[in-house]
């Protein structure tokens, strides 16, 4: 406030109180906002820090790394021997989690292509909205979509007897993770500069030569990060591999097989466990291995996506 | 292109190019198509019991008859205790990393969590909510404990959308009012907040649409099957939308088919009523700006 000019009157002292107030004030809420911004970060490692709490109990003692995960045996619950071995619920969920990526990945990059480059005006607009909606549906819908439709579907096409199965999943998984694909990747194609398409377009090329020729290149990694982005979405799906999975533990041999995922696991069985019991830690166990792969491919998505910005 | 003949090669390309907007087009179409034929047949077989009874009457004979409201209500007070807890927080964060944040590794850091925030599993995210608010902090199965976990786990929804209005307010607004030399914390309450209201508006109405679906961080922090009670205060449980459909299509035997697609249609309903409402106002906001 020094820089009035000179013929100004001198302040009252009132008006010094005032501005020192208002200082005070500034400098509290600044402290306050600082509060909110580290919330993220506390939380994070919050997360962390308590399911490790609640889990350490099974990853001390006679833990057997190997064991865990590479037994196929989950049976926290059996009268001769109790193993838990997570092999065949990470064969659950990779076999939906990779079948729902083969459907979403060329659907939500074909729309997303479609959206950004070849649609123009309201039909834009419309496409966009509706994959906005789509990725609304809430995973229990999606599940009870599962169980109440696509069942009694693919039992009568495919003729078997079961129709929770990881084509099942794959494909309720698949319609869930490729909305949430498709916006990613448009903002990628839409953070490509016109003038690579003005010059594209200047040299003759066709509407699909640009963008094969110059979009795509330019989008590469905000494209895979779409990607990263659903496999982990995917990956971390509960409810609606609960429902749909048909939550029998197997290593499947084809898309007709039930499995049971990770994630699905822990939802079924945490409400039966005693607190602090084997099976309660070795489900926080499951936890913790599930938060450290998301937060690696996060971390990898976030790093891939960077790169573009910076190049 | 008519003052040229286009050449074999033209044609080609040109060809390949139809070939492709088309096919582009079909699996858009494809990716589309579900949302109608999901939205037309829960209308269809839910409509036979939707009525003022189902949403505002207690389900009776094990839950195979009667409402749903007892559910309806439980999801209600776990969004607004969710809500009062992470809009707060969230737009605090959101005037921090839009207002103050420098660039640095710090608020790269901060943003890597609020990302890996939105990115971890729902199911751990109620892991975190039973070992802390249930058990370490003592509220017991509860709709607050509930709630607290649906705030952490939605509080990304709402800092994104707040930091991106808030960083739509054009530089030269806080500008101007710095040069009447008022305080940072003024330029943010007079100028920026105020003209970016409406955005922060939108991100809290889709965080409810996130919240209100959300079922598995409920499960095992407040959200219980039955309850023959409604809830009369935050320490104690509720029955919620989201885990009433999951039960009355997996936990109950001979349910009537259309009580699971009442509810199914009831939670749509809700949650793509408040993202219409989210996208309208975005709309509305766009036609509105001057700047």
């Amino acid at each position: 406030m020094n820089n009035k000019p000179s013929s100004a009157p001198v302040p009252a002292s009132s008006d010094f109180d005032q501005l020192n107030r208002d200082w005070y004030i500034d400098k509290a809420v600044q402290a306050l906002v600082f509060i909110g911004g580290i919330s993220a970060i506390i939380f994070i490692i919050g997360i962390f820090v308590f399911i490790t709490k609640e889990g350490l109990g099974f990853l001390v003692g006679d833990f057997s790394f190997k064991e865990f995960f590479f037994s196929p045996n989950w049976r926290p619950t059996s009268e001769n021997k109790v193993t838990y071995g997570i092999l065949a619920l990470i064969a659950g969920t990779a076999s939906v989690t990779g079948l729902a990526m083969l459907i979403a990945i060329p659907f939500s990059l074909g729309t997303a292509i479609y959206i950004a480059e070849f649609a123009t005006g309201k039909t834009r607009e419309f496409l966009k909205i509706t994959v906005e909606l789509l990725a609304a549906i809430p995973s229990v819908v999606w599940g009870f979509i599962g169980l109440a439709m696509m069942n009694p579907l693919i039992i009568d096409i495919f003729d078997v007897p079961v129709g929770l199965n990881v084509l099942n999943a794959g494909i309720i998984l698949g319609l869930m993770a490729a909305p949430i694909m498709t916006s990613i990747a448009e903002d990628a194609l839409k953070a490509v500069p016109d003038r690579y398409r003005e010059a594209a377009e200047a040299m003759g090329a066709t509407r699909w030569q640009m963008i094969y020729k110059v979009v795509l290149p330019a989008a590469k990694n905000g494209l895979l990060g779409a990607v990263l982005l659903g496999v982990g979405r995917g990956f971390g799906e509960t409810m609606a591999v609960l429902m749909a999975t048909g939550h029998s533990i197997n290593i499947p041999g084809s898309v007709f097989d039930s499995v049971r995922a990770l994630t699905a696991t822990i939802a079924a069985e945490l409400g039966e466990t005693a607190v602090g019991s084997q099976h309660y830690k070795a489900l926080f166990t499951i936890g913790i291995s599930l938060f450290v792969i998301t937060f690696i491919i996060n971390l990898v998505a976030d790093l891939v996506v960077r790169g573009v910005r910076k190049g | 292109m008519s003052m040229f003949a286009a050449t074999p090669i033209n044609r080609k390309n040109l060809g390949r190019q139809k070939i492709f907007r088309t096919l582009l087009g079909g699996m858009t179409a494809i990716l589309i198509m579900p949302v109608v034929v999901i939205m037309a047949t829960l209308i269809y077989k839910g409509a036979p019991v939707m009525s003022l009874d189902f949403l505002f009457t207690n389900p009776t004979n094990g839950m195979t008859a009667g409402g749903i409201f007892p559910a309806l209500l439980g999801t209600i007070l776990l969004v607004v205790v969710a809500l009062l807890a992470s809009v707060p927080l969230g737009v605090a964060a959101a005037i921090y990393l839009s207002e103050y944040a420098p660039d640095n590794w710090f608020t790269r850091a901060i943003n890597l969590a609020i990302i890996n925030l939105a990115g971890v599993p729902s199911i751990v995210h109620a892991l975190f909510g039973l070992g802390a608010f249930v058990i370490f902090f003592r509220f017991g199965t509860s709709i607050l404990a509930a709630s607290l976990t649906l705030a952490i786990m939605t509080l990304p929804v709402v800092i994104v959308a707040t930091r991106e209005s808030l960083q739509a307010v054009p530089m030269a607004f806080r500008e101007a009012c710095w040069n009447m030399g008022a305080t940072r914390w003024q330029t943010i309450r007079r100028i920026v907040l105020p003209n970016a209201v409406t955005g922060i508006l939108t991100g809290v109405i889709l965080e409810v649409s996130r919240t209100a679906g959300e079922t598995a961080p409920i499960m095992f922090t407040g959200a219980v099957f039955f309850l023959p009670f409604l809830p009369q205060g935050v320490f104690d449980q509720t029955m919620a939308l989201s885990l009433h459909l999951f039960v009355v299509s997996t936990q109950v035997p001979e349910m009537p088919e259309a009580v699971p697609y009442g509810v199914a249609l009831v939670l749509i309903c809700l949650v793509l009523l408040m993202n219409s409402v989210s996208i309208a106002l975005r709309m509305y906001l766009r036609g509105k700006k001057k700047w």
